[in-house]
């Protein structure tokens, strides 16, 4: 019969577990990726910071670790997230593959919400005598916010896809108990369940992240 | 007061070197209102843009209230700015702040106190008429609307120089004539120094006291707008002003002596032609006219053809009630 096979505290774990990584690496990857896009922004041409070298050198970085598809930086990762917290386990395992692979893509994101403010407000500031710092978190930040948190639910809903693909490498979460008992095992009912939860999961970002986004636009 | 000396500024782009500015000279007194025209390209943005050093020249000097402003290190540059207010085309509010938080935001860079900045916010609102906006966003207000609190952050920081690059040219008229009288208003109220960039000749003509005429990235005339407007020495303004007349006043050709008479002041309003006419019996017929004002003064232009009587006479007696008359034929 469908659903004989599911044992759902296995299954509210493994959601649970998979909530737990994509809070945490969606953290961490917001907070080295918006640093990350600023400067990518800020050293770009005719920008405040123009920078040719750093420039060059942030974007082939990002570049890199962008073209790498997820599951084999899963891979590539595993001696790198040992010696980070200890062991390629469980969710605090999956945590820094998630955010080598999460950060680079949203400080892409960052640098193109960033691009969207006028000229014309960095210019209005400058003219005030404002400081280049200044220009960053009074006018670039906030002007570019709504932006900044379409980009973070776009990766936040990334992030969702890679925690079921760091399920293959022992993450756990639901993408673990897909593959282990959907998958290995032929139990379609665990299979169809997951991808629910997941679908759910993602519809729910989706909704907050837009609701968000609409508070915070004056345009 | 500002000074500028050989400013010149070269742009690179894919087609070739463009001189945006070329060696341009010049002065602009304290408390003047001084307008800067010309056609698109001739260079009215980047110059006023060299005013606060948003452009950086690539040779000359730029002086403003005694200070070098190219000798200056960063953060004294940032202080100077504080001392020149700048106001835009497209106003440049920031959308994420309510119309209170931008008008505060220059006093916030400048590490103001709350409670200073308070004050300083409540007083230009009341001063602009924003009171009942403070806690609008931009999105939610008119274009003049918006240029207030344009001009009200321009101001926060009590500035001596406010800079107007096309502040007008995003406004329907009667907005624009609202923006201009408040200009107009804050110059006399505060001796504000401003210097106005436009390609409408009609604002300089209502609010400027010096205007100069840019072409190519040069300043090919200077002086009071009257002389400027009334006697233009060049191509280039005369083909400016040519633009805001209408075609119709192109006289069809007639014979005898055809002058154009300029009346300034007062004498604009008084009979003098027809006076002239009766003690001299030299007849006139008004071929095209405009009367209208600059900001100090009246003036009437008037392009006449004189018939019957000697019209030596009559130029004679009009040149003698100070007018200024030019034989064109
Ligand atoms: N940042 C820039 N890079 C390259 N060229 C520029 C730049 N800024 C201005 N120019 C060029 O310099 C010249 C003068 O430009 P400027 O904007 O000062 O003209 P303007 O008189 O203000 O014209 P408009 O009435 O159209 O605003 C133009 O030919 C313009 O293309
Ligand atoms: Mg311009």
């Amino acid at each position: 019969m469908f659903g004989s096979n599911i044992d759902w505290t296995t299954v509210a774990e493994a959601a649970g577990d998979t909530l737990l990584m994509l809070v945490a690496s969606l953290a961490i990857t917001v907070i080295l990726g918006l640093p990350l896009g600023v400067a990518l922004y800020a050293t770009g041409r005719g920008r405040i910071l123009e920078n040719r070298v750093v420039n060059a050198l942030l974007s082939f970085v990002v570049n890199v670790l962008r073209s790498v598809p997820f599951i084999i930086l899963l891979i590539v990762m595993l001696p790198v997230t040992v010696l980070l917290v200890g062991t390629s386990l469980g969710v605090a395992g999956a945590i820094p593959p998630l955010v080598v692979g999460a950060a680079p893509f949203y400080a892409r994101l960052v640098e193109t919400a960033l691009r969207e403010v006028e000229r014309g407000m960095i210019e209005a500031t400058q003219a005030m005598g404002g400081t280049t710092w200044q220009i960053v978190r009074r006018v670039l930040l906030p002007e570019a916010l709504p932006g900044l948190i379409a980009g973070a639910t776009v990766t936040a809903i990334a992030l969702v896809g890679y925690t079921a693909m760091a399920g293959v490498v022992g993450a756990g979460g639901l993408g673990d108990l897909a593959i282990r008992f959907g998958y290995q095992r032929f139990q379609t009912d665990v299979m169809v369940v997951t991808v629910v939860l997941l679908l759910v999961i993602v519809q729910i970002l989706q909704v907050l992240g837009d609701r968000w986004v609409a508070r915070v636009s004056h345009r | 007061m500002i000074r500028l000396e050989g400013v010149t500024r070269r742009f690179r782009s894919p087609a070739g070197v463009r001189l945006a500015l070329d060696g341009v000279d010049l002065t602009v007194a304290a408390g003047e209102v001084f307008g800067v025209v010309g056609r698109s390209g001739a260079g009215k943005s980047t110059l006023v843009r060299t005013l606060n050093l948003l452009e950086r020249p690539d040779a000359g000097r730029v002086w403003v209230d005694d200070q070098d402003l190219m000798g200056l290190n960063p953060a004294a540059l940032r202080a100077a700015r504080r001392r020149i207010g700048m106001i835009f085309q497209h106003f440049n509010l920031l959308h994420s702040r309510t119309i209170r938080d931008n008008i505060a935001l220059p006093l916030v860079l400048d590490g103001r106190s709350r409670v200073e900045i308070a004050s300083r916010v409540d007083e230009l609102m009341e001063r602009l008429g924003l009171i009942e906006h403070a806690r609008k966003h931009p999105a939610q207000l008119s274009g003049g609307q918006k240029q207030r609190v344009g001009i009200a952050r321009a101001l926060a920081c009590e500035p001596s120089i406010l800079l107007c690059d096309e502040a007008t040219s995003a406004l329907d008229p009667e907005t624009t004539e609202e923006i201009l009288a408040l200009l107009d208003q804050l110059n006399l109220d505060l001796g504000l120094t401003l210097v106005l960039i436009t390609h409408e000749m009609e604002v300089v003509r209502r609010v400027c006291d010096k205007v100069a005429v840019m072409e190519a990235g040069k300043i090919v005339e200077t002086g009071a707008t009257a002389d400027v407007f009334l006697k233009p020495q060049t191509q280039a303004t005369r083909s400016l002003l040519a633009e805001g007349e209408s075609r119709t006043a192109t006289p069809r050709p007639v014979g005898g002596t055809v002058a154009r008479l300029v009346f300034r002041g007062e004498r604009t309003f008084e009979p003098v032609l027809s006076r002239v006419s009766r003690e001299t019996g030299v007849d006139h017929a008004i071929l095209a006219g405009r009367i209208g004002r600059f900001r100090d003064q009246a003036y009437g232009q008037l392009e006449v053809a004189f018939a019957g009587g000697d019209p030596q006479v009559a130029i004679a007696r009009l040149r003698a009630e100070g007018v200024e008359v030019e034989v064109v034929s």
